[in-house]
Parts: structure tokens; C-alpha cells; sequence
């Protein structure tokens, strides 16, 4: 995946030697992805994509990649009787279920925090918090904390940022790394381009991250016919079981 | 080696999977528990989603008990009957414990509830089971040529409809099997696990089946509860993953007949400190959870 996407990097170098002579008018930002599809296959353990580009004149750039958004239960434990129990939990709607960001400098040097929030460069920015209704202000903070903690324990948000590289001044790339527990359906990658701490340019690119071959069969199967599909796995298990007798009566 | 699991949607090694079966078969096939309460805390701590855990467990458990009943069948160690009528009990109970659970689980403290009960009957039977066996063996020891008396008469006997179990040697009341069925029904609706481990001791206690049969027995009986509960999770929930379920079950058939051959040379007593020593190790961990700081205070949940 990675050689290609190097390779698919090559083949645009002339185009964006040439470009702003051949176009006319020079576009300020261009990017793309190694590859729009992250396929998962029986031996998925987590992939790598490249994403790439080229700005017009030298500048920062953000790269906020999104998965689609789902709901969660955040629950709190407290101790009863000694005992350890939920006592607490909040809904939480809307919430990126994976969140890459890469920068090509501490976002604080690129951006003012201003700029940070709107755009969503930050963790604190792409969850949303709670109603104020649902929760006193400190109280929504320490439960908004505690879920990006959760997600980040289970590799779905970044602990740190990633490196955005610059190849001279226009030629940008960055991994984006996905874990094998990355949760499928359509994600967003976002791509900003700020000179001096004002946007200039953004563009965005879709991304699907889907299970491809035997996976999917067996997935559409136990969604589509599930009642066949358990009773083939009591089969299944029945006959191994059968099978394991009559193997070691021989023996 | 890694693999991707299409239902549970992460990656795990193949090895760990098998080796996970194997050991847990061998259980089964030793004791006649399933094993469902030792599998599913063993797959969420490798990160398998917990629906996923508990209804793919269910799927290798049908394997690994049909394998260790064919065993002990070759051995003549598998009471039918009793088995028919423990099940139609458990059938029975175990409808109730759905509705219990649904009630429970409303009230939001249905996790509390399942770790309280386990504590309360894995240790009140872990310890009766291991005192009760630890006395005879030590009789045992003492006066080997004495023989205890097979059963003793009781207002048990008095109860109507009485039944011949020939393999169980045993001419008891069919109300007593389906009480216990019933309960055990019940207890295994709400913990979620198939009961082997209630049902077992209730067996040898309550029933006075004879060790050896109890076990062949059990396991005959799990068959139908875990391929019940494998067909509703996959039916309504669609949480059976059938690629972790082969691997698992490929490990645990293997491991179930090592088992169930290593049952015919332990001694009957010596099996039931095994098991009450097994039981009082997993209510001693549960015990210990309820009361120790979780290392998180906070956990999320994906709603799907």
C-alpha cells in the first residue's frame, strides 16, 4: 500500500512541475490519499495510507482525518457499600468513532486558538460537548475528559500528534496510520492550508474503510440471513465436535 | 499469526484463539461445565467486544460439549433420561430468567447484579462442595474398607411421580430433576452463562447422582442450551462470530476429549475438591473485583 502511494507521489511531480503554466491559475492546495479504500481482509492487522499534496507558497498545513460519527454511553463508577457500581452515565451523540490529526508544526505556532476551534484541528473540538441542560459546566468537562481518555486507551483518537513533512517547500506527506479495531463506514480527511496563522485554502476527501472478500461475505451473511447463519454455526459445531470423537477413537 | 474477525471487527492471533479452546475444552470435559464463565472474562480481556464474547462462546461450547459427551458415552456415562428431564426444567426456567434479566437490566444495575450473584453461589457451593469432599476423602484415608451409605430416605422420597434413572441408579421423583433444572434455568438466563457450574454440584448434592454419570450428563445437557442461545444471539442480534468460533472450537474439541479420558482415572472425591477448588478460585477473583478500585473510573460504550 505504502510503495504505491510513493509511486502514485512520483507520477504527480511533473504534473505539479508544470502545473500553474498548463492551468492557468494556480489552485493553492492539492492533495490526495495513497488509496480511498481501506479494504479489510482476513489478514488485516491495521494499515497505513499516504497523503499527499502540494501548496502554492510555503505554508503550514493540518490534516484532521474522521470516522463516522456514532453515539456512546460514557458510565462512572463510584464505590457503594464498598462495592464498585455505575452511578453514573451520559449519552454522548454525534462523536467521531476515530480522529487522526497530523501538522506540519505545533498546531500553536500554525494557528491561533481561535482558529483551532472553529476548524477542529483539536480533540477538545471534534467532541462535542455535552447539552448544558445534561451536566453543570465542570462536570461536562470532566465527563468530555474521561471519554477522550476511554477512546484514546483503545487507539481510536491520537495521544499525540502526527508529522505533516514538507519535500522542499511545497511538497507535503504524512501517514495516517489505521488500527485493526478501526471501526468501518465513511470517513473524512480534511486538509487546511494556513499562511501566518490565516486560512487559505481547505479541501476535503472521502475515505471508506470496509471489509472487502470473505470478511464481508460472512458479515452480510449473518446480517442478511441470520437465523440461517446461526443455524450453520450449530452445524459447524456439532460436526467438529463429532469430528474430534471419531479422530481420536482411532488413536 | 494474525486474523481478522468479520463480527467482532478486530484482529487477533490464531494461536491464542486455539490455545484458548484447548484449555477450556479440557475443563469441560473434566468437570461437564461448559466453561462459558471462564471463556467470556478471557475474551474481553483480549479485547473482544462483550455481545460478541458471550455469543461466540455459546457457539464453541455446543462443540466442545458434544465432543466430550460422545466420550463419556463410549463409557456408559450418560443418563438421557435425566438429562431429557433436566432440560425440559431448564427450558422452562430459563424463559423466566430472560424476563428477570430484561427487568434488571431496565433498572440499569444488571452488571452489579450478575457479579452479586456468582459471589453468593459460586461460594456458597464451592465451599460446602469443598468441605463435604475434603471430609471424605480424609475418611477415605482413614478406613478405606467402609463404604458410605448410598442415599438416605427423606420427605425427598415422597414426592409423586417417580421415575427409574437406570444409568444414575437412581428411583427419585421427576419433580426433583425439573426443580433443579428450573432454578438452574433461571440462574443461567441471568448470568448468562449455560449453568454447568450450579448444575453439577445440584446434581451430585441433590439430586446423589454418582460423579462419574454427572458429568457425561451435564454436558449432554448444555448441548441444547448453548445451541439455543447461539441460535436467539445470532437471530436477534447478530453477534455469533462464526471465523473466532472455529478457531476456538477447534482448540476445545481437542481439549475436551484429553478431559474427559482423564476423568475415569481421578477419583470421584478427589474430582470434587478439583472443581470446588476451581469454583472458590473464580468467586475469590469476582469477590475481589466488586471491592478493589477499577483501574478506570470511566468506561464508554459504542450505542449501535
Amino acid at each position: 500500500m505504502r510503495v504505491r502511494g510513493y509511486l502514485t507521489l512520483l507520477a504527480f511531480v511533473p504534473l505539479l512541475l508544470v502545473g500553474p503554466s498548463t492551468q492557468g491559475r494556480a489552485v493553492p492546495l492539492i492533495a490526495d490519499i495513497s488509496s480511498h479504500l481501506v479494504g479489510i481482509t482476513t489478514g488485516f492487522s491495521g494499515s497505513d495510507l499516504l497523503l499527499f499534496g502540494a501548496v502554492e507558497e510555503p505554508g503550514d498545513v493540518v490534516v484532521v482525518i474522521k470516522g463516522p460519527p456514532a453515539d456512546l454511553a460514557a458510565y462512572r463508577k463510584s464505590q457503594v457499600l464498598g462495592v464498585w457500581m455505575n452511578t453514573a452515565r451520559q449519552t454522548f451523540t454525534a462523536v467521531p468513532s476515530f480522529i487522526a490529526i497530523a501538522s506540519s508544526a505545533p498546531l500553536d505556532e500554525i494557528a491561533p486558538p481561535r482558529i483551532q476551534q472553529r476548524h477542529q484541528f483539536t480533540l477538545d473540538a471534534l467532541v462535542p460537548d455535552l447539552p448544558a441542560q445534561r451536566a453543570s459546566p465542570e462536570l461536562a468537562r470532566e465527563w468530555k475528559e474521561s471519554l477522550v481518555a476511554s477512546m484514546q486507551s483503545e487507539g481510536l483518537y491520537p495521544t499525540s500528534h502526527g508529522q505533516v513533512t514538507f519535500l522542499g517547500d511545497r511538497l507535503f506527506r504524512t501517514k495516517v496510520t489505521f488500527p485493526s479495531n478501526v471501526p468501518t463506514g465513511n470517513y473524512l480527511a480534511q486538509i487546511f492550508y494556513l499562511q501566518d496563522g490565516v486560512m487559505v485554502s481547505a479541501q476535503t476527501s472521502p475515505l471508506l474503510v470496509s471489509r472487502i472478500g470473505v470478511e464481508a461475505d460472512i458479515y452480510h451473511l449473518a446480517h442478511v440471513y441470520p437465523t440461517s447463519y446461526g443455524i450453520a454455526s450449530i452445524l459447524l459445531a456439532l460436526f467438529a465436535g463429532w469430528l474430534a470423537h471419531v479422530a481420536f477413537r482411532r488413536s | 499469526m494474525q486474523i481478522y474477525l468479520p463480527i467482532a471487527e478486530i484482529s487477533l492471533d490464531v494461536f491464542l484463539l486455539l490455545g484458548l479452546g484447548g484449555i477450556v475444552g479440557f475443563l469441560s470435559g473434566l468437570f461437564g461445565v461448559g466453561g462459558g464463565f471462564l471463556m467470556t472474562p478471557l475474551l474481553l480481556f483480549i479485547g473482544v467486544p462483550p455481545p460478541v464474547a458471550v455469543a461466540t462462546q455459546a457457539n464453541q461450547v455446543v462443540a466442545s460439549s458434544v465432543s466430550g459427551v460422545l466420550a463419556h458415552w463410549k463409557r456408559g456415562n450418560v443418563d438421557f433420561l435425566m438429562g431429557l428431564v433436566l432440560l425440559a426444567g431448564g427450558l422452562l426456567g430459563s424463559t423466566i430468567g430472560v424476563v428477570i434479566f430484561g427487568i434488571l437490566k431496565q433498572l440499569g444495575q444488571i452488571d452489579l447484579v450478575i457479579n452479586l450473584v456468582y459471589v453468593v453461589f459460586l461460594g456458597t457451593i464451592g465451599g460446602l462442595m469443598f468441605w463435604e469432599s475434603l471430609r471424605a476423602l480424609l475418611r477415605r484415608r482413614r478406613n478405606p474398607g467402609q463404604r458410605r451409605k448410598l442415599h438416605q430416605h427423606g420427605w425427598i422420597h415422597g414426592l409423586p411421580l417417580k421415575m427409574r434413572f437406570r444409568r444414575s441408579r437412581l428411583y427419585i421423583s421427576a419433580l426433583l430433576p425439573l426443580g433443579v433444572g428450573f432454578l438452574v434455568g433461571v440462574l443461567a438466563a441471568i448470568m448468562g452463562v449455560g449453568g454447568g457450574f450450579v448444575l453439577v454440584p445440584a446434581m451430585i448434592y441433590i439430586l446423589g447422582m454418582p460423579t462419574s454419570v454427572v458429568i457425561g450428563t451435564s454436558l449432554f445437557q448444555i448441548i441444547f442450551v448453548a445451541a439455543n442461545v447461539t441460535l436467539l444471539q445470532a437471530s436477534q442480534n447478530q453477534t455469533v462470530d462464526v471465523v473466532m468460533a472455529l478457531l476456538l472450537l477447534t482448540g476445545s474439541v481437542i481439549g475436551a476429549q484429553f478431559g474427559s479420558r482423564l476423568v475415569s482415572r481421578i477419583p470421584a472425591d478427589t474430582l470434587r475438591i478439583l472443581l470446588a477448588g476451581m469454583v472458590l478460585l473464580v468467586c475469590g477473583k469476582l469477590f475481589f473485583d466488586l471491592f478493589s478500585t477499577p483501574s478506570a473510573l470511566y468506561h464508554v460504550e459504542f450505542l449501535s
